[in-house]
């Protein structure tokens, strides 16, 4: 019974039904399946097999994404029951990310986010077009291990320097790795106004992240 | 008979026009401006404050639409009419606001500079097949806050061909008008002859920033033509049907259409666009891809339904170098384009998205712009017989070539490429070097660049025009521009 429910739900989160993944999650639990294990053994397996799948061609961004959907529609579930059992489930690393102030380009930053949110990061996607001082708020208040920036405009990636150099004022800029993105941005630019590391795509910014923050990437 | 190309039905097209209102009705269009949000509520438009959104009634697009121009001239420096917006009329710019450019000698992309594009605008210059320019190169040697207005100073000091371009700041868009009232001779001349056309951008789905809502208000209010730049990404920021694209472009660009004419009514106004289809695998947005051309010749048929001028971004490629990728697909995208009667096809040169100009692509894309014109120039009965009479004159003898026939028209019945396209022998070309088309081009740029003559502009006005960006520059931190070769000494 218990394999039963979550080999459905692994298959669920693997193709994106996220109807079925959060009937599955609430069955489970009333089964009697601990929440934990709900994760672990129903979720990761299917997130792991679409990150598979995408990286060898077969998925594309839609099914990875909607994978990541679903896994997230059984999480708001189980997040409750964690709570309430004192459990926490083991967390890659807090993420803030945002486009930067006089930015509203979203699409990179959200598929950043979702991907982070997929390898078991704690993400707090602050939008689009976001000031300085909400950054440097939220690294502080999450005690963020990740500080991811976006930028599309080659007029707005200077802010990205600005939000290092006010980490700095605000004593912050040792406790938290700040990685870069954009189209204009590059590894150069990156090194020039002091981030930790630059990114060009989704994937490659989560195993990034894991890089700086000494983890042993996947190997794909 | 000009061929032509219509991608959609009629009903198709009736369809896409009625989903557009009910969307511009419910959820409305999001606009950061203050300024188009009292224009709209005072057109009769239905205004939240709170929320900036407002829902646009089909009465007030249709107010809108009787009095936009459906065509209009842009003339060139010289004050002679040179690119006409309206009907089919079809004619070619530069991709613009390019933030990189491929290198020819390291084939690497770097960060363009002043001399980079004044030689890009000479070589557009002398291109024949080119109609206009565009600022199409951002400059890495001044502060990114003036990279907007430096390109048009710098063009403005080179160029006789009307200019495509646009602001990337409220304020910066003053100093650009500046500089284009300077350099016509006053702000009456710029309205009645206008010589540039700004780009707008509405984000989408359905959102006028602040910023280039400003910008399309004060275009009108100057009438000077702007150009409406709605990019749905279908599958992320638009449906993933192409059909539903279309319905977002045609509702983003009827509410610009609708603030540009309550702004000024009247003012030239260009249903644009750059729409993509989102590539599924890497997350990024391909110009080169079949799907984005089609959105491209669709929404430029609505736009032409409603009697309005076009523009598209078509005729670049997703390559890195100037490869077989880069000539497949700027060639589709451009022979598309001019069959769809697109009045301004904004690209050559461009790759990599949208990112990187290429010297050399852009002199191989104006070989594929020369055989798209061709291609609309038709095939037509010159003469009284089309064959009858030279092969009863010739009976069976293959002698053609020596016929006064031949002489006559060969030059406008073919269309004759540089020599950057190979039609020698094998041996021919093994003697000449074995070189690439990309080497051929490279080698064609720098014979090109000696025809460009420098224009009759007196010092005053040079150092009129240099003073107005000296002086934004120096708002910005930089004291001194950098140095501006003019006669290429």
């Amino acid at each position: 019974m218990t394999d039963d429910l979550l080999t459905q739900l692994t298959q669920a989160v693997l193709v994106g039904d996220y109807e079925a993944a959060a009937k599955l999650t609430q069955d489970a639990l009333a089964a009697g399946i601990e929440p934990l294990t709900v994760i672990d053994r129903g979720l990761v397996p299917g997130m792991d097999r679409a990150g598979e799948k995408f990286s060898t061609g077969e998925y594309f961004l839609p099914n990875l994404l909607i994978a990541a959907r679903a896994m997230q529609e059984s999480m708001d579930i189980l997040e409750p029951e964690l709570l309430s059992r004192d459990e926490q489930m083991t967390n890659a690393g807090t993420v803030v990310i945002g486009t930067v102030h006089g930015d509203i380009h979203e699409i990179g930053k959200s598929l950043v986010g979702t991907m982070f949110t997929a390898n078991g990061f704690k993400v707090h996607d602050l939008g689009v077009d976001v000031p300085v001082e909400i950054f440097v708020d939220r690294v502080r208040d999450t005690n963020a291990d990740i500080l991811g920036l976006s930028a599309l405009l080659t007029t707005t990636m200077v802010v990205q320097r600005e939000v290092i150099e006010a980490l700095s004022v605000a004593g912050l800029r040792e406790s938290v790795k700040v990685l870069v993105g954009g189209a204009p941005v590059s590894a150069a630019w990156a090194q020039e106004i002091g981030a930790d590391g630059y990114a060009a795509d989704a994937v490659a910014a989560v195993h990034l992240a894991q890089r700086v923050l000494g983890q042993t990437p996947d190997s794909a | 008979m000009r061929p032509q190309f219509k991608i959609l039905s009629d009903d198709l097209v009736q369809t896409i026009l009625e989903e557009a209102h009910a969307l511009l009705l419910d959820p409305g269009v999001r606009v950061h401006n203050q300024d188009a949000l009292e224009l709209l509520a005072q057109g009769g438009a239905q205004v939240d404050f709170d929320s900036q959104i407002a829902a646009i009634p089909e009465k007030m697009v249709q107010t809108a639409l009787d009095t936009a121009p459906s065509d209009f001239d842009l003339y060139d420096f010289d004050g002679r009419p040179a690119v006409h917006y309206g009907g089919d009329a079809v004619h070619f710019d530069p991709g613009s606001a390019a933030i990189n450019l491929l290198d020819h000698e390291t084939q690497t992309q770097r960060a363009p500079l002043t001399q980079d594009f004044v030689r890009f605008v000479q070589l557009v210059e002398v291109l024949p097949q080119l109609d206009a320019q565009s600022t199409a190169l951002i400059c890495a040697d001044v502060p990114e806050e003036i990279g907007d207005l430096y390109r048009l100073y710098l063009a403005l000091n080179f160029i006789r061909k009307p200019i495509v371009t646009g602001a990337f700041r409220k304020d910066t868009w003053w100093t650009m008008r500046e500089l284009l009232v300077a350099r016509v001779g006053g702000e009456k001349e710029l309205a009645q002859k206008p010589v540039a056309v700004f780009d707008v951008c509405p984000s989408p789905p359905l959102l006028w920033s602040d910023l280039t809502c400003q910008n399309l208000i004060d275009c009108a209010r100057a009438n000077i033509p702007a150009e409406l730049v709605s990019m749905p990404l279908a599958g992320a920021t638009a449906p993933v049907t192409l059909a539903g694209a279309v319905v977002q472009h045609a509702a983003e660009c009827m509410s610009g259409v609708v603030i540009c004419q309550l702004a000024n009514p009247g003012a030239p106004i260009v249903w644009g666009g750059s729409p993509a289809v989102f590539d599924m695998r890497s997350g990024t947005t391909p110009m080169g891809a079949v799907g984005t051309w089609m959105i491209d010749c669709a929404y430029s048929q609505v736009g032409k339904s409603l009697s309005l001028p076009t523009h598209a971004y078509l005729g670049m490629t997703d390559s890195k170098i100037v490869d077989a990728q880069a000539g497949m697909e700027a060639a589709g995208g451009t022979i598309l384009a001019a069959l769809a009667g697109i009045n301004m096809v904004s690209g050559a040169g461009m790759m990599d998205f949208e990112s990187c100009q290429s010297f050399e692509k852009l002199v191989l894309d104006a070989e594929i712009i020369g055989m798209a014109k061709r291609l609309l120039a038709g095939i037509e009965a010159r003469e009284e017989t089309l064959a009858l009479s030279v092969m009863r004159e010739l009976g069976h003898r293959a002698d053609y070539l020596t016929h006064p026939q031949t002489l006559r028209w060969f030059k406008e019945e073919f269309y004759i490429p540089s020599q950057i396209v190979d039609r020698g022998s094998l041996d021919a070309w093994e003697r000449s070097g074995k070189r690439s088309a990309a080497q051929r081009a490279a080698a064609r740029v720098e014979q090109l660049l000696k025809d460009y003559k420098p224009l009759a502009l007196t010092d005053e006005m040079r150092a009129e025009l240099r003073q107005i960006t000296a002086k934004a520059a120096q708002s910005f931190g930089m004291t001194e521009l950098p140095a501006l070769d003019i006669f290429g000494e």
